[in-house]
């Protein structure tokens, strides 16, 4: 790990990157796009959902229960396990793109 | 409230961050051990820490202070708290790690080479850093205020100086420790008082009014209104008054307020009847935590909870101390699973403040007459329990309180110190983060004692309307988008996050009183997040000409796995 300021300077800002940019990888432009349509798939399922809910409470007059229940208590688990089910499919995502890549 | 045991468990507190903090120092050695811990944080350290720093004092005690005066739309919060987090893993965790960057500003420029989004997206995370500062420094002088009577300041003075002080000390190192620590102490603040108090309200009868709209008073209950309020009345309502009442005197007198709006002079005794619906106290008329400029449920229309919704679930990848935690995890896998924890640690906590909400729609209704509602968790416990059980648990849930705000101080001064030594002070040595340290902590506690009483709420809400409209469009299209230009992006910035700043800046300052444009001003995220895409795209695309040379292979390094980038090295 680089501890001088200057040297550290480089890694994060360096001319390596650019350089680097010689090596002409026309692959990760594939998982890039395909990491876009796997997240924005995700989010808009989720967020169809989630942003139907307040329209659900305010068109039933006498959902204070429910909104109690499901606002307070029944919407961290199925986070969690969203982002838990992304992960893996990322992660699966790329070692096959790493093994694609390597066994060229 | 018997202060008694909470000093002690507030002086606990303190003492026990100081040496966590000094144990970090131990081991902390390096510039890289300062700014990102040698980025060498596991998983389960950093999302504990994550999650220690995010859990402020808005979450502590604002939530169920917010539900027990407004109702359960407001948990619409706590949700978008969490929810942001899911948008950070999908759209930016990984790729913001494997950035290589420190600092917004690094990213900022590493992505567009370009020194002026640098500056610009500094001063936003200076703005941003310092706004969120300023609740934290509030919210301690009012915890202790209620806790002690001791003057407002003195508890924001204590949490800038412990601050201050082991940031300066050990930097990032120590504060991972440090913030760890908290995240636990804070859940074992609220979850074991949670746990008796579930158990008092069963053997009460486990009465389920805290459901029903309104809340009403459970048994006779006097109030003294200590600030002068407008009450907003639906209905006739019957109430003993010693006091001014609508310009009047009275001495005990038994009232039959008609409905509409009445002004009660402060020190006014209000005694309420059992079963009688609890009254709504007109907005702005105090300064607590949970006192909202956007109040009330008549006034904040359904646009204000989706304003809420939209600032809170994409404006949590903007904040500064959030994303400056990710460049602590090794690699982009471990950035993450870390935000995956995350989402369950933050998940987890929050089950519970809904819970002291309700409790105290039942137990403590009066806390929305007297201002005081975000007190209702540190009240809770010697309400309903009393005795020297109720004071022992009550000095736990003050002791979580303060690590509450030292932790959330600590993160935020982190990040903002970081930017201050990096892009404003003339080296970027050590010292000179200290210095840095001292700068950040200095403004806002400077401004808390000047400016004093803005709404806490308000001031976390517009930190996150900010980030929501201008760093997200930064880091969203900065990691997707090839065509990004500088001009595009600072524009972008100036234009969303401005926008959004000076919305509620002039909410803040009492424009527009009602109506619709209050509401649109309240609560910007709805249109200011897509303005800020909008001008980031169409000024980028009107500039194609400067695209940054090097996009592609930044792009490619922002989304490669660790693996390839080794190999391409070798």
């Amino acid at each position: 790990m680089p501890q001088d300021p200057t040297e550290r300077r480089v890694v994060v800002t360096g001319p390596p990157r650019r350089t680097r940019r010689a090596s002409g990888y026309s692959r990760p432009r594939t998982e890039i796009d395909e990491q876009t349509t796997l997240g924005h798939t995700y989010v808009r399922s989720l967020m169809r959902t989630q942003l139907r809910a307040p329209l659900v409470f305010a068109a039933t007059p006498d959902s204070h229960r429910l909104e109690w229940l499901i606002l307070g208590f029944c919407l961290y688990a199925p986070l969690v396990l969203l982002a838990l089910w992304y992960v893996r499919r990322a992660e699966r995502n790329e070692r096959d793109f790493v093994r694609l890549v390597e066994d060229r | 409230m018997n202060s008694s045991y909470a000093v002690p468990a507030v002086a606990l507190v303190v003492v026990v961050t100081v040496l966590v903090g000094a144990f970090g120092l131990r081991i902390s050695r390096t510039t890289s051990d300062f700014y990102v811990a040698s980025r060498t944080v596991g998983p389960r350290l950093n999302a504990a820490a994550i999650s220690g720093e995010y859990l402020s004092a808005a979450s502590f005690l604002g939530i169920a202070g917010l539900v027990l005066v407004q109702g359960p739309d407001m948990l619409w919060y706590p949700v978008g708290y969490t929810a942001g987090y899911l948008v950070l893993l999908l759209f930016v965790a990984a790729p913001l790690r494997r950035s290589g960057a420190y600092t917004l500003p690094d990213f900022a420029e590493a992505r567009l080479a370009s020194h002026a989004v640098r500056r610009l997206a500094g001063a936003f995370v200076v703005g941003v850093g310092w706004l969120y500062l300023l609740p934290q420094l509030q919210g301690a002088g009012l915890t202790l205020t209620v806790l002690t009577g001791a003057p407002d300041s003195l508890g924001g003075l204590i949490v800038a100086v412990v601050v201050v002080a082991t940031v300066a000390a050990g930097g990032m190192r120590s504060i991972t420790f440090v913030q760890a620590f908290q995240y636990w102490l804070k859940l074992t603040a609220l979850l074991v008082p949670a746990l008796f108090l579930i158990l008092a309200w069963q053997s009460d009868g486990a009465p389920r009014r805290a459901f029903e709209e309104p809340a009403t008073f459970r048994e006779q209950r006097a109030v003294r209104v200590d600030e002068t309020l407008d009450l907003r009345l639906d209905h006739l309502l019957t109430v003993t008054v010693t006091g001014k009442v609508d310009g009047h005197a009275h001495d005990a007198a038994k009232l039959q307020l008609p409905a509409g709006t009445h002004h009660i002079e402060r020190g006014t005794r209000l005694t309420f009847a059992k079963g009688t619906p609890v009254p709504v106290a007109d907005r702005g008329t105090n300064g607590g935590m949970s006192t909202s400029l956007a109040a009330s449920r008549e006034e904040r229309p359904l646009y204000a909870t989706y304003g809420l919704i939209l600032a809170t679930f994409l404006g949590t990848m903007g904040l500064p101390h959030v994303v400056v935690r990710f460049y602590t995890s090794p690699h982009g896998v471990a950035a993450r699973r870390t935000t995956v924890a995350v989402l369950g640690l933050i998940g987890a906590f929050y089950l519970l403040p809904p819970v002291y909400g309700a409790l105290g729609r039942l137990y403590t209704p009066e806390l929305t007459l007297t201002g005081d509602a975000d007190a209702a968790v540190l009240l809770l416990p010697d309400r309903m329990i009393g005795g020297v059980g109720g004071d022992l648990l009550g000095a736990l849930v003050a002791g979580g309180a303060f690590a509450a705000f030292l932790s959330t101080a600590s993160g935020l001064t982190m990040a903002v110190a970081g930017v201050l030594t990096q892009d404003v002070l003339p080296s970027r040595g050590v010292r000179h983060f200290r210095l840095g340290t001292v700068l950040a902590m200095a403004v806002p506690l400077a401004a808390s004692v000047l400016v004093g009483g803005l709404p806490v709420a308000d001031a976390v809400g517009l930190a996150f309307a900010v980030s929501a409209s201008s760093f997200c469009p930064l880091l969203v299209l900065g990691i997707w988008w090839t065509r990004l230009t500088p001009p595009g992006a600072a524009a972008g910035m100036l234009v969303g996050g401005g926008s959004a700043f000076v919305a509620v800046a002039a909410t803040m300052a009492g424009f527009p009183g009602t109506g619709p444009l209050h509401a649109l001003l309240a609560w910007p995220a709805l249109w200011s997040v897509p303005l800020g895409f909008l001008t980031m795209v169409l000024v980028s695309l009107a500039t194609p000409g400067r695209v940054p040379t090097g996009t592609a292979a930044i792009l490619a390094r922002f989304h490669l796995p660790e693996e390839l980038r080794a190999e391409v090295k070798a």
